[in-house]
Parts: structure tokens; sequence; C-alpha cells
């Protein structure tokens, strides 16, 4: 008898074990086809000609041999160090204020700080010709003759990546012990000595991170400075110009190489510094209490403010200029510049597009990423292939939007792929917007599953509980915050993302954020602004949707965690 | 229960329907520069008569377009092209890309707008010209004299103040390019562009957003084609349209079925339609000239002798020295990416 139960036992287990195999084999099978076999189709193509035969560097000597090409590279540098340099001074004395003074307002200073983030960035650069154009309402206030160049760039750029910066910064200055900061009052140390020797080395690693998070971004950027770069050519507008105007796709893939190569570089220093990060913060720290410093606090206060002052006056620019009826010669308000059946880009078709890729990548991109994420943390079998999995997770953050979007066409249109169906339709954006995004989510995934005991897992072994039925019981429900920032992240990305899906619309699938930029080509700026409002409102309306369920939600589901 | 049954009949029904619908409607991808506020009126009148088929519009500025069709060639995405230069049109007829085909009652066209072979490649439709869009607010704040010649425009003063389309993704564009090298010359039209680019602020992706930016008042001049001029115009903006004394550089607007598609007969259909009154009718509610003899009625804010001021445009030129022509104005004005002082 107890053999018999046996017998029937054991393919029950060798089935869930199979197919936790199988589905940690289709996984990096995912990854693979959705992010590695594109990448190096691209990098074949950046040696071959355009018939397809092996010319070794060739392409790579015809760049470097024509300035009007690589003179991008020091461009993308200067652009991508200016901004790092502003933003990391901007978002640390931010943090610093947000979370070690007694500066009051704090709550609405970072609600509006985190504005940006629901934005694409070619709200900010559309802005800024209402702002500082030449028919701008703060013209005056350029030092330079034209914001269409550098100046627009940076001053773009760093309205977009300032919440990005913050929020990394905010994260480390929080984790800080206080017995520090009262020793060093006891032994009656200076102020700068002590922001030197404890605040500083304290979030080193924050802000080596925050570095190199911002100098990726605004290395990698294409909006801003497609909207508003004009003859300042850069490494992300370049792709454009030789694969969209051009169709020179070798020429295209030659400059995505070089692109990828500074965010690879940032992107394997930043593990290093991660790496050796241990632990500052042990179990007996004590959390700060921010002191009020009545002189700091309002010099702090009115740093925040000017900054906030810039976001806000950023935003209400584009909302304003959206309503003008034909600006600046006729001030009165109007939603003329919301008919987009009439101008370039798709009309509304392509916002209610975005909506449906948006929807899709949220949910298949949460079922997914989720999925992988708990393979690759509870299931204990094939090492290596988990090992390789948490690498290909990685990897899309290393990896620019201009530079996946163009590796997807070399990839999927080639006649000879079993794929190549997809090629123009929905889904082909949709894996493309997901894979984009996948790393930012798998870390909040893993982090979350990270703090599920492993027992769980052994103790359900043990009751013969399918580990899929754990699964569904058990982790599901405790991960569920997570779960739920993760489709909203990936929605509001795919609403406002624009660089890799740029090359992979096609007339049935145009989209929103491609139509801002196809309206602004073709001179109708206004109309661009409007766009760009719609999709950061659309955004908001989400997250803040979100954020009524998940209070709801976590009410329910996460009792334990005040129990 | 029986509200379930026919609510099932009914759904059959529809579904049916909708898949008979589907049976009988050809979709014919359509790769076209027109401007975007004339795509729907186009696919309006075509369709209404044309009920079988759909249009469905692939549109971009005139050298993307063209790069596309290009670099499709050994696999052709597009079953029509529609609204697309006459010199784009010819380079692609030079690579053995185009269909010939008689559109049924070609022969009421002019002459000159239809490709002189027997069975034609492309139909012509209608001329759009260059012209000057010139922001009279802000010249006199700048005080910025009218500009009446293509010449004025290197005058010092204006430097900074003109914005001109590139010629490597705009038709327009590459028109004034072809049409300066014309009519002053290759060594003296190369001479006159080198002069024109310290005064050019930046060079557009579209011909449209010259003499938008124009009547935005983000620049004075905007070198641009009259259609839009006018229509900016009639909107209220405070422009000018001027046309330059040496003579207005033009190209057509053409159509031609692309070789190899699945949809012939639908092209066709298509192609037929592009040759007839009340096309032509639409195409005069934006151009001047077209195709068609007698049609053409003055259009508001448009002169009325404007094919008189049209320059001899020799279209096998440009069509035979295009590649040569955008890669020698590439090298001389592209790589200057500094932006200027």
């Amino acid at each position: 008898m107890s053999a018999i139960a046996a017998c029937r036992l054991m393919p029950v287990w060798n089935t869930e074990a199979f197919v936790q195999r199988a589905l940690l084999l289709l996984g990096v099978l995912f990854l693979i086809l959705g992010l590695l076999a594109p990448l190096s189709t691209m990098l074949l193509k950046s040696v071959q000609d355009h018939a397809g035969n092996f010319i070794g560097l060739a392409n790579y000597a015809e760049y470097f041999t024509n300035p009007a090409l690589f003179g991008s590279i020091i461009n993308s540098l200067v652009i991508a160090c200016w901004t790092t340099v502003i933003v990391v001074t901007c978002a640390f004395i931010t943090a610093y204020a947000l979370t070690r003074s007694g500066m009051a307002g704090k709550k609405g200073f970072r609600l509006i700080s985190s504005l940006p983030l629901f934005a694409p960035s070619l709200l900010p650069a559309l802005s800024m010709i209402y702002l500082f154009g030449n028919q701008g309402i703060l013209k005056g206030w350029l030092p330079v003759d034209s914001i269409y160049g550098p100046v627009g760039i940076v001053m773009g750029l760093c309205f977009w990546i300032f919440p990005h910066a913050l929020m990394i910064l905010i994260t480390a200055m929080s984790n800080s012990d206080a017995r520090l900061y009262e020793a060093a009052k006891a032994l009656k140390t200076p102020g700068w000595r002590v922001f030197l020797t404890i605040t500083l080395p304290g979030v080193r690693y924050g802000l080596v991170n925050t570095i190199f998070v911002c100098f990726t971004l605004a290395i990698t950027d294409f909006g801003v400075a497609k909207v508003i770069g004009g003859q300042y050519n850069v490494l992300a507008t370049d792709i454009y110009k030789q694969v969209v105007g051009q169709q020179n796709f070798q020429m295209g893939a030659v400059v995505s190489v070089i692109l990828l190569l500074p965010a690879i570089l940032s992107f394997w220093i930043e593990r290093r510094v991660q790496k050796r990060q241990t632990a500052q913060v042990s179990a007996r720290a004590v959390a700060i209490q921010p002191e009020s410093q009545p002189l700091q606090d309002n010099l702090l206060m009115l740093f925040c403010g000017g900054i906030a002052a810039f976001l806000l006056l950023v935003i209400g620019m584009a909302m304003y200029a959206s309503l003008i009826s034909f600006w600046p010669y006729n001030l009165t308000l109007s939603l003329d510049n919301y008919q987009f059946d009439m101008m370039d880009g798709g009309g509304w078709d392509s916002y209610f597009n975005s909506l449906r890729m948006a929807f899709w990548v949220a949910i298949t991109g949460t079922a997914v990423i989720f999925l992988l994420a708990y393979l690759n943390e509870k299931v204990k079998a094939l090492p290596l292939l988990r090992k390789t999995m948490q690498f290909l997770a990685m990897l899309p953050m290393a990896v620019p939007g201009m530079v996946l979007g163009l590796s997807y066409i070399f990839f999927f249109n080639s006649p000879d792929n079993p794929l190549n169906f997809m090629y123009g339709t929905l889904a082909i954006l949709v894996l493309n917007t997901l894979v984009h995004f996948y790393t930012v989510c798998h870390l909040t995934a893993s982090t979350s599953l990270k703090q599920i005991d492993g027992e769980f897992e052994s103790v359900s072994a043990s009751l013969k509980v399918p580990f899929y039925t754990t699964f569904r019981r058990v982790t599901l429900p405790l991960c569920l915050p997570a779960v739920l920032d993760i489709s909203v992240y990936l929605f509001v990305n795919a609403m406002t993302t624009v660089s890799a899906v740029v090359f992979l619309y096609s007339a049935d699938t145009t989209l929103a954020s491609v139509a801002v930029i196809n309206m602004d080509e073709a001179g109708d700026t206004a109309p661009a602004a409007a766009m760009a409002v719609l999709l950061m409102f659309t955004a908001l309306g989400v997250k803040s949707f979100h954020w009524l369920i998940s209070r709801e939600l976590l009410a329910r589901s996460q009792r334990w965690r005040h129990a | 229960m029986k509200l379930m049954a026919k609510a099932r009949v009914l759904a059959a029904a529809l579904g049916m329907g909708a898949a008979l619908q589907a049976q009988a409607q050809t979709d014919l991808t359509v790769y076209t520069a027109l401007e975007a506020d004339q795509l729907k009126s186009y696919a309006t009148a075509f369709e209404k008569n044309n009920p079988d088929v759909k249009i469905r519009w692939v549109r971009d500025s005139t050298g993307i377009i063209t790069a596309r069709l290009l670099a499709e060639k050994e696999n052709p995405q597009a079953d029509v092209v529609l609204g697309l230069a006459a010199t784009s049109l010819l380079v692609l007829k030079d690579q053995g890309m185009l269909q010939g085909y008689k559109p049924a009652g070609v022969e009421k066209l002019s002459k000159k707008f239809v490709d002189a072979d027997a069975t034609p490649s492309w139909v012509g439709m209608d001329a759009w010209v260059a012209s000057i869009c010139y922001n009279t607010v802000e010249a006199e704040k700048l005080n910025l004299p009218k500009p009446a010649s293509w010449q004025d425009l290197t005058r010092p003063e204006y430097k900074g103040h003109v914005i001109m389309p590139n010629p490597n993704s705009s038709g327009t564009g590459f028109l004034d390019v072809s049409s300066w090298l014309q009519s002053f010359g290759e060594e003296q039209g190369w001479a006159f562009m080198d002069k024109l680019h310290t005064n050019v602020d930046r060079y557009t992706h579209s011909g449209s957003k010259p003499c938008k930016l124009a009547a935005a008042g983000e620049t004075a001049i905007g070198i641009s084609f009259a259609y839009r001029g006018a229509k900016l115009v009639t909107k209220g903006a405070p422009i000018e349209v001027i046309f330059p004394s040496e003579g207005l550089g033009w190209d057509m607007e053409a159509a031609a079925i692309v070789k190899g598609t699945d949809k012939l007969q639908a092209a066709k259909t298509l192609m037929d339609w592009t040759v007839t009154r009340p096309a032509n009718e639409l195409y005069n509610e934006s151009y001047a000239v077209v195709a068609m003899p007698g049609v053409a009625k003055p259009i508001k804010n448009y002169p009325t002798d404007i094919a008189e001021r049209m320059i001899d445009n020799d279209f096998q030129w440009s069509a035979v020295n295009r590649s040569r022509i955008l890669k020698e104005w590439q090298q001389r004005y592209d790589s200057k990416s500094e932006p200027k002082k």
C-alpha cells in the first residue's frame, strides 16, 4: 500500500520539478530571444555592408573619418557631464533637506519633485521652447543666444532626470546612524567636518550610484535632444538620423555600439560598487530625528522652493501652451491643439494605441517578470541557468532604448526569422517595452521575494503541497505591494517611452509618444505639447488609481505586517 | 433561454457580416509625403466611390519615404506611392521598382504631368512651389527688410534669422537646392548656399516646419512652400508669402504602383481615381497648379500668376543627380554640428 502511494507520489514530485525546470528554461529562452539575440544581430550588422557581407571594421573606419559623426561623441559626453553635475548637486541638497532638516512642507516637495516621472522626456523640451525660445516668455533670462542647442538639452534633461536622482539619494540618506552624529556633537566637531567625515562617507555608495544613473540617462536620452537640440547632434539623434532619415542601418548599428559602450561601462562600475557595499546600518542603529535649525531650514526651504518652482513652471508652461489658439499672436484659450486627427503622427488613434500597449505591457510584464524572479529566487535546481537568468535580467538596464529598438528591427525583420510575423504588430512593441524596463521590475520583485522566508517552501514541500499552490496562496499575496508597483511602473513607462518604439511602430500601431515627435518634426509644436500633457495626465491618473487600489488591498492582505 | 438564443443568432449574424466585409475589402498600403491635413479628405473622397478598397497611409517626409522605399527594394511593403515628389519617383523608376500602368482617362491630363513612356510609370497630380514665409511682426522688431530674391537672403543682416528644410529629409528642401543649382549653375549654386548657410539658424526635418516656425515668430524667415504659407496666412499668422524674383523651384506630386504588389487590381483602381476631375479639384484646394487643365481655381492668399513664376525644372537632371547632390550638401552643411553663435 505504502509502496503504491510512494509510486504515485514520486511522479507528482517529478512533474513538479520538471515544471519548475521547464519554466526556468523557458524564462532564459525568453530573455535570450527578447534581448541577447537582437543585440547580437546588431553587433553583427555593424561589421557587415548593405548586402550583408562581412567587412570587418570598415563601417567603424568610415564613422571615425567623418567628423560630422564622431563629433557627436564629444557632444554627448559634454551634455551628460553637465547634466550629471547639475542634477546630482541639486538632488543632493534637496534629499538632504527632505531627510535631515526640520524644514516644513516636506511632503509637498516630495510630491512635486516626483511629477517629472510621469511626463515623457519630450515634455520639458517642448516647454523650453515656450519658456526660452525666440517667443518664450522668459527669453530675456536666457544667458545664451539660443535655447536650441546644448543649453536647452541640459535644461530639459535636468527636469526629467532630477526625480530619479532624488529617489536614490533619499534612500541613501535615510539609512544613517544617529549615534554617529551624537558622538560628533559630544566631541564638538564643527558642522563642515561632520558633513565631510560622517554624512558624505555614509552616502558614498548612493552618491556613486546616482552619478552613474544620471550619466546613463543623460547620454542615452533621445527625446529631449530631438526636440530642442537644433543643429547640435548627439549619439541618440544620430542613430535616428541614420536609420530613419537615411535608412543606413549599418551606420545606425555602429553608432549604437558606440552608445552602448558608456552605458555598459557605467553599468559595470555600478555593479562593482554594489558588491563592495556592506551593511552600514547595524541592528542597533538609531534613526535620525532631524532637529530644526531655523537658519539652515529656511535656506534649504528656499532652495527646495526654487526647484519646485522650476518643475511646476515647466509643467505649467506646457499645459498653458497647449491651450493657446495661436502662440504668440492669439492668446485666447481653446482646445484646437487637441484635434490630433488633423496632425501628423496618427491622431487620436495613436493615443488609444498607447493605452492598449501600456495595458498589455503592464499585464504580461508583471506576470512574466514576477514569475521569472520567483523561479530565480525560490528554485534551487539548475544553478548555472539561474545565474544566466540573473545576468540577463540585469542587462536591460545597460541597453539604451534606441539600441534595443534598432536591434529589434535587425532581429525580427529578417525574413529568415520564424518570429518575423511579430514585426509591425502591437506585440513587438509590448515585448520591446517589457524588455526595455525589465531590470527595475526584476529588482523590485526579487527584493520583495527575498523578504519571504524560505521556510514556507520547505514546509509546503514536506506537507506535499505543490509549489504553485504555495506560490498562489502564500508568495503572491505577500508580494502584492511589489506586484502592484511593478505593474504601474511598467504602465507609466510604456505610456511615456519614445526611444525604442520610434523604430518599431507601423501604420496601424502609431503611438502617442511617437506622435509627439512627428508633430514636432512637422512644426506643430503646440499640438505636440498637448499630446505630451495628455500622456502625463494619463500616467498620473493611473498612478492615483494605483494608490487608491493598493491602499485598499494592502489594508486587507497585509494585515499580518501590523499584527 | 429565448433571449440567449436570440443573442447568439445576432452575434453570429454580426460576426458573419464582419467576416464578409473583411473578405470583400482590400487594404491598400499607400506610402505618401502628403501633408497630414490632406490625408483624411483624399482617403474619404476615394473610399466613397470605392468602398471595397481601404487606404492605409504610411506618411513621412519625402526624403524618408524615398529612403524607405529604396531600402525595401528587395521586399517592398507598399502597394502604391501617392503624393511623392516626381524626382523621387524617377529614381525609383530607374531602379525598376515601378509597375507601368495607364490609368483610364490619363489623356485628359496635361502632357508634362505624365511620364512620357507609352505605358506611364507615374502620373502627376499637382505642383508645389518654393516660397519664403516672412514674419512681418518679428521682422519689424528686428529691423529686417523684406527680401525680394533668393540672393537677398545671403545679406549679413539676416544672419541667424533664416530657417530652411534639410534636403535629405524634406522634398521641399531638395527642390530648393536642385532649383538653385539649375538656375544659378552648379558652381554659383553651391557658392550661394555657402553664403546662405552662414545665415541659417538651423535645418528642419520637414518642409512645413520653417513656415510654421515663421508663423509662430520663432524665426523671421522660413524657406518653405506656397501652400503652407497661404494656409497659415488664412489662419491669421502675421506672415507674408514671398515669391523670390529669380523664379520658384517646384516639384510635382505624383502617384505610381509599386512593382510586385499582390493587390494590383486595387492599386489600379486608386491610380484611376488620381486622374479624375474630382480628384484634381481636391488637389486644387491646396495647390494652384494641378495636372488636369482647366480645373484650377484661384486659391485664397495665393498669387494667380504662379505658373509663370515657376522655373523650367529639369526633373530628369534632378533625379539622376539626386544622391550626388544630397551627399555633397550633407558634407558641406550637415557636419557643422556646433550651434552658431
